[in-house]
């Protein structure tokens, strides 16, 4: 499957978990894609770790301001009602539950709910920027990666990288399917069309539960 | 008190080796003239307490670049790929801390705090050497209340007293260093008469501030 098409069953999945009211943080990369598929009746705020909520699209060429820009350095806009503030409240949102979803993408993710997306042990240590008070505090909290990296298997038994945040993890959206995570493992509510249980199974080590009332995904 | 003063004046305050903090996330909100004076000066042997380590091209981030930080207190290096290469080779030290326990650090040593105790962290490789307790049988983490010698800031508006308006994202990690160190200069992008902005809309009140020094928009 083409690498766009990939993500937008990913966003698009994801953008249907919100309710009318919610308050979101959407992760660099493709969590920030969910914003384009949120249905126009649902009136969702999105938070920047950054110092806002109320982020808007993108500028048009031209219009960017410099000190307007999401957590990612990206120039954004506001819609209106939206409020700056400065990082110790824009983290008291975050780790004190007022945040209802995190998204986020993962290196690996496992059965238990556990999560490593912010290091590599001597490879890559960019730093946990504001992922750890996401993941710890947020009411819900959503994985939204291409099921492999490149082939590579990311969901685990048990991560092997160092973690993120122990047992936060609430839901897991590939473009193979949607997993949640239960006390009993990872039960697989949705699956891609296009992909049989078995092919899925083979792409993920956490042995799955297929969920009775297997659903099929929107793609 | 004569808060304004020249970018020279401003710079007789920091000394090779002291701690400093500087504002901003991913170099917004970010002094540029005080931190170019600083690589000007070759003022080294710094602890820097940032969000970030910014761009390597970019207002603290050329502080790095420059090796002017032996030791750097952050949530995140990604951005600058010197940061990652002075870690490795042992050049700089770097403590990571995740971003909202960052702050909240900053907060308890400008409130008098004795420490933060909070749930992020936990079950990771932040928890190690670190006290846990337990509070009505939840686990926490205890982070010490984090301090700095000087701390450089970026302000939209500041009044003559010292009042500070921040503009936008550009506010971030700067009200909460103002109250964190002994000396705190801003770099103001436009400087005002007192009582032009509206005391309902100060978001750092002048007492935190010692010096202003006018910045280059």
């Amino acid at each position: 499957m083409d690498s766009n098409k990939v993500k937008e069953i990913i966003a698009k999945r994801v953008a249907k978990e919100f309710k009318d009211g919610n308050l979101v943080n959407l992760g660099i990369g493709l969590p920030t894609l969910v914003a384009n598929y949120i249905p126009k009746d649902v009136e969702v705020t999105l938070q920047s770790e950054n110092g806002f909520i109320g982020m808007g699209t993108a500028p048009l060429p031209g219009q960017e301001n410099p000190n307007l820009v999401n957590a990612g350095s990206q120039p954004v806009t506001i819609n209106e009602g939206a409020a700056f503030f400065d990082s110790s409240i824009s983290f008291s949102i975050i780790r004190g539950g007022h945040l209802d979803f995190t998204v986020l993408g993962a290196l690996q993710v496992d059965e238990k709910g556990n999560l490593a997306n912010w290091m590599i042990p001597g490879k890559k240590v960019p730093g946990m920027g504001g992922a750890m008070d996401l993941v710890t505090g947020a009411k819900k909290v959503i994985v939204a990666m291409t099921h492999t990296a490149k082939g590579s298997i990311k969901i685990m038994k048990e991560c092997t990288l160092p973690l993120t945040a122990k047992a936060q993890v609430d839901m897991i959206v590939t473009e193979m399917g949607v997993m949640v995570v239960t006390d009993k493992g990872l039960l697989l509510k949705e699956k891609n069309p296009l992909y049989s249980i078995e092919e899925i199974q083979a792409q993920t080590e956490a042995i799955l539960i297929i969920a009775e009332d297997l659903k099929e995904m929107e793609i | 008190m004569k808060k304004i003063k020249s970018v020279e004046e401003a710079l007789s305050y920091i000394k090779p080796g002291m701690t400093i903090m500087v504002g901003g996330f991913l170099g917004v909100g970010s002094p540029e003239l005080l931190i170019d004076a600083i690589i000007e000066r070759k003022i080294g042997d710094l602890t820097l307490i940032a969000n970030d380590t910014s761009f390597p091209d970019q207002n603290y981030g050329k502080l790095v670049v420059n090796k002017l930080i032996k030791k750097v207190i952050t949530s995140h290096i990604g951005t600058n790929p010197e940061s990652g290469l002075q870690m490795h080779s042992g050049e700089m030290e770097i403590i990571l801390t995740p971003q909202g326990t960052l702050v909240e650090q900053i907060r308890a040593g400008g409130a008098g705090l004795g420490g933060v105790i909070t749930p992020t962290g936990l079950g990771t490789v932040v928890e190690d050497g670190k006290q846990k307790i337990e509070i009505d049988g939840k686990s926490f983490l205890v982070e010490k209340p984090l301090r700095a010698d000087v701390a450089l800031l970026r302000g939209a508006k500041v009044d003559r007293k010292g009042n500070i308006c921040y503009d936008l994202a550009a506010r971030n990690f700067n009200p909460i260093m103002a109250m964190a160190a002994d000396i705190v200069i801003v770099e103001a992008d436009e400087i005002v008469e007192t009582g032009e902005i509206d005391p309902n809309f100060v978001m750092t009140p002048h007492i935190f501030v010692d010096v202003i020094v006018k910045g280059g928009k």
